[in-house]
């Protein structure tokens, strides 16, 4: 344990790296360090070296080099896109700079934040944490037990160093009795010396800071560890639903699903999830915001094994936390159902498509593949423009985000779909290159053009395709309802991300702590004069950042022995 | 009229009033550099202490029964008295470290009186068009570039005027830096920014806008502080530096102000403050992320930015306690700091794509 001695004031002093600026200057510090002028200096051994690198390591200078290289190495990640939060944001970067892009890529500037050069940097810098806050951490608990160190023989040195003379009758010992019950009172643990016949009380305040400062260090670990934890152990899935449409959260239901490294799926529990109905509200009266969506609603019922289904809803801003998922609303957009039967009038599809929005109008774009039932394959690729609209070039545009005036475009495609190999191919796109256009661009045949509840030819007899309309007995006009809306639901499960928020918490707690109880040390001393009066010395030691300790001095001496005379 | 345009006419009018305010200030900077010309330097009068009765006192009074017991419990009761009035000599002291010597008592000029009333004049429109701004939109003012600029520098105002009550030191001579910031800002905000009011979007409908945003406004306001503090500190020190080596300084208005040391202490102080705020900026921005977007971090480019900014002032607050750092070196991180903090508002805000496309523009 660190020696108490009335010429060392630092004795129960918070443990801090040699070069911070509360520590003893160099020399006095690191006897046998290599700073200096080398002269009778010892040499190092492997060992040495090794104690040698390790405070270089854990001292405070390099602590903040690497924080500052931190910030600097994080600053390239928002300069170029990254797989991560922007993968079509890669793509693209790619097409436009074919030359730099492997460049870059080959510097992992693609992944910034998982690249070997910014993990070695929050590496090295975690690594110098733990080397800091260890042995701070034990002598913290020392000073937790130690007493407050023996009152310095001169006091007049120290900080808001005061004097006041002690009322008559008052006699030393009452004096710093009573000093003693103030200090204590006021939050300082206490301790009473005799030195030379000299009584005085030692007093030492804000361990916590100290504590604060070690649960703060502590709980920036915490989250790294659980980070870490949490992308192990969780997953991300994706999964598009129609309305009226079942979900089944069972692994082969996803659209997409992201596992962490030690995910495992037995661990999904099978629950249902059904859309009812998805709301969407446009803003209607205020001009310059006209067709801003306002709310998304998503009215899903929920219903696990062996348990009633129940109503809930998912909105943007307020997931749906159920059976260890939590279930988003990230996207959503129009399914037009579509049929397809053939030359002999037998359906040979029929599904609700989702559509991409393209804007914010919702000009949507979808794909139907018909890969049966048919002389050959048959594709389409289908415009969707909710309320259409005819440019003056002729070309169409979606003008208002909701269903005024739904109209659906196709241009049909024949050949091979290419989805007879097993290869995965996304269902929002079609590979022409294996088919032959037959409607739309140069091919002098008009595109396919529907509104809810039509039906028309295909080329070449090949059969009818229909626009079907969801709500049949609406109002002539209304097509308010005529097509199906679906949602896309991003489903998680992140079995640490409490541990994050619980180190989050302490981390603000710790720093509020740390940043604002001050620590000091006070001490109260009685002289008796010849002529019998008491004397009363006041001083501090500010132990950190303490812009109040010598008003502190000031007020509890006042309050101690009365205002000072020459403030009379 | 419309409550969008009268908003607008008090932006407007808080602009003129904050240009006169920023010139008055000037004014009194010029008269500084003047007094410090002519300078000698006479010591702050003595305040007068308030009487007060320590507990020691008290025990003499009740005399023969003076049990310590019984003179501690009078002064539990004293104890609850708040420890407000503090002697003139504290104050002082505060003014000692190198350069002290060279400086210079300088009172309050008119321009100076000038200048602050004209701030809380302007401040005073500035919040009148902020809360119709809001009242416009039947929301929070805070949606949007335009209404960040207006609520961000409302509240850098609304720092300075609060610590100019709070702080020991007069930090009224910060009014040009203040006024002058919030003025361009404004102007760019009025200029450029501006988008009518409109209803919020659904990610942006949350409880989480209310504090997330407001939270991070209030952290720039002192982030401006301190930023200002340690421009003037760096520029002090300079001076400190040219006395000590017993050259011959040039007169300047730095000589009433504070020294170097005093300065990078408030700075530090107002620094810490918005470093509190930040990191809760952080925390609540990640609660939000995960709400809206189902995940609570994912480097999106604001998220990069924010963290960027956070780990600047830590460094910062690193570089104070560390020998060789203090001074000059962590002033330089606090104006980084606030670089960082002005370009992730400005540049990232306008020109990086990301998820935190909230604009309006
Ligand atoms: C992981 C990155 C780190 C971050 C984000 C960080 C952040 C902070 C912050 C915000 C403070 C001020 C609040 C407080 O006093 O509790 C602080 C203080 C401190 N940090 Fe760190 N720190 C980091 C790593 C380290 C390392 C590696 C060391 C050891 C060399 C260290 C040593 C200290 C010390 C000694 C203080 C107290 C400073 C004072 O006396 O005011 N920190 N740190």
């Amino acid at each position: 344990m660190a020696s108490i001695s009335s010429s060392n004031t630092h004795g129960v002093d918070p443990l801090r790296p040699a070069d911070h600026i509360d520590s003893l200057e160099p020399e006095a510090s690191s006897p046998g360090g290599t700073g200096g002028d080398g002269i009778n200096q010892p040499k190092l051994g492997f060992v040495g070296w090794l104690r040698f690198a390790w405070r270089q390591l854990t001292s405070m200078r390099t602590a903040l080099l690497l924080l500052l290289l931190l910030a600097i190495a994080a600053v390239p990640g928002s300069l170029v896109p990254q797989r991560s939060s922007d993968p079509n944001g890669v793509t693209q970067y790619f097409d436009e700079n074919p030359t730099l892009a492997p460049i870059l890529d080959g510097f992992q500037m693609f992944d910034v934040y998982t690249s070997a050069w910014f993990s070695a940097v929050y590496l090295l810098l975690f690594v110098s944490l733990i080397g800091c806050i260890i042995p701070r951490t034990k002598h913290h608990f020392e000073a937790l037990r130690a007493r407050p160190p023996r009152t310095p023989a001169r006091l007049g040195r120290l900080a808001g160093y005061t004097e006041r003379m002690a009322p008559e009758g008052i006699d030393a010992e009452t004096a710093i009795a009573t000093a003693t019950t103030q200090l204590r009172q006021a939050g300082y643990r206490v301790e009473r010396y005799e030195q030379r016949g000299v009584l005085s009380v030692s007093a030492e305040r804000g361990y916590l800071r100290e504590t604060g400062n070690l649960v703060f260090h502590t709980a920036l670990l915490g989250v790294l560890v659980a980070v870490g934890f949490g992308g192990g152990f969780g997953f991300s899935g994706q999964r598009v639903i129609v309305e009226g449409q079942t979900f089944v959260n069972t692994l082969a239901a996803y659209d997409s699903f992201n596992p962490g490294r030690f995910f495992d799926d037995s661990r999904l529990q099978p629950y249902r999830l059904s859309l009812e109905e998805l709301d969407a509200v446009y803003e209607t009266e205020n001009r310059n915001a006209f067709g801003q969506p306002i709310d998304f609603t998503a009215h899903v019922t929920v219903e696990g094994q062996g348990e009633q289904s129940a109503d809930r809803t998912v909105k943007v801003n307020e997931p749906l936390y159920t059976h260890g998922t939590d279930v988003y609303l990230l996207g959503n957009g129009y399914a037009p159902t579509i049929t397809v039967r053939n030359a002999d009038g037998e359906v040979v599809f029929t599904d609700s498509v989702p559509f991409l929005p393209q804007d914010a109008n919702l000009t949507s774009i979808g794909v139907v593949k018909v890969p049966d039932g048919m002389p050959e394959q048959l594709g389409m690729v289908g415009f969707f423009y909710p309320t259409q609209e005819a440019l003056d070039t002729g070309a169409y545009a979606s003008t208002y985000p909701d269903l005024v005036y739904p109209v659906l475009t196709l241009n049909v495609y024949q050949g091979d779909l290419g989805i007879n190999e097993g290869k995965p191919t996304s269902v929002y796109t079609l590979d022409p290159s294996t088919m032959e256009q037959l409607t739309g661009g140069d091919t002098g045949v008009d595109s396919i053009e529907l509104m809810p509840g039509e039906t028309t030819e295909l080329p070449n007899g090949l059969g009818t395709v229909t626009f079907e309309n969801a709500d049949p007995d609406a109002a002539e006009g209304d097509y308010s309802n005529s097509v199906p809306r679906f949602a896309s639901f991003d489903i998680h499960h992140d079995p640490t991300q409490i541990w994050v928020l619980v180190f989050a918490a302490l981390i603000l707690g710790g720093l509020l702590v740390s940043l604002f109880v001050p620590r000091r040390r006070m001490w109260v001393k009685a002289i008796e004069r010849p002529d019998g009066r008491i004397s009363l010395e006041y001083a501090a030691l500010a132990r950190g950042e303490d812009p109040t300790l010598e008003d502190a001095v000031t007020a509890f001496a006042d309050k101690h022995a009365g205002p000072a005379d020459d403030a009379k | 009229m419309q409550l969008d345009e009268i908003s607008i006419l008090c932006v407007y009018s808080a602009m003129v009033v904050y240009a006169i305010a920023f010139i008055a200030f000037s004014i009194d900077l010029a008269r500084r550099s003047a007094a410090a010309t002519a300078a000698d330097a006479t010591p702050e009068p003595t305040a007068e202490a308030p009487e007060r009765v320590g507990a020691l006192q008290a025990a003499a009074a009740a005399k023969a029964s003076a049990a310590a017991e019984a003179a501690a419990a009078a002064a539990g009761g004293e104890a609850a008295r708040p420890e407000s009035a503090r002697p003139a000599k504290a104050r002082l002291g505060a003014a000692g470290g190198p350069g002290a010597g060279a400086s210079v008592a300088y009172g309050r000029s008119p321009a100076l009186r000038v200048g602050v009333a004209m701030t809380v004049l302007a401040w005073l429109l500035h919040l009148s068009g902020t809360v119709l701004r809001g009242l416009a939109a039947g929301r929070v003012p805070w949606a949007n570039m335009y209404e960040f600029a207006l609520t961000g520098t409302l509240i850098i105002t609304t720092v300075f005027l609060i610590v100019l009550v709070v702080a020991k030191q007069d930090l009224r001579f910060l009014g040009t830096f203040v006024t002058g910031l919030v003025l361009v800002l404004l102007g760019i905000a009025t200029i450029n920014f501006y988008v009518s009011p409109i209803p919020l979007p659904p990610a942006l409908q949350s409880v989480w806008l209310v504090i997330h945003v407001f939270v991070a406004s209030a952290s720039v306001g002192f982030f401006a502080l301190g930023f200002a503090l340690s421009v003037v500190q760096l520029m002090q020190a300079r001076r400190e530096a040219v006395i000590a080596s017993a050259k011959a300084a040039k007169a300047s208005f730095l000589a009433t102000l504070p020294d170097a040391v005093s300065l990078e202490n408030l700075a530090y102080r107002v620094n810490i403050i918005g470093f509190i705020m930040w990191t809760f900026t952080l925390m609540a921005g990640a609660v939000w992320a995960e709400k809206a977007w189902g995940r609570y971090w994912g480097w999106d480019t604001k998220e990069v930015w924010t963290f960027i900014i956070w780990v600047v002032y830590a460094g910062y607050i690193h570089a104070r306690a560390t020998r060789g750092w203090r001074g000059s070196r962590s002033a330089w991180l606090a104006i980084i700091g606030f670089s960082t903090v002005l370009f992730n508002f400005t540049v990232v805000n306008l020109f990086f794509k990301g998820l935190h496309a909230y604009s309006g523009l």
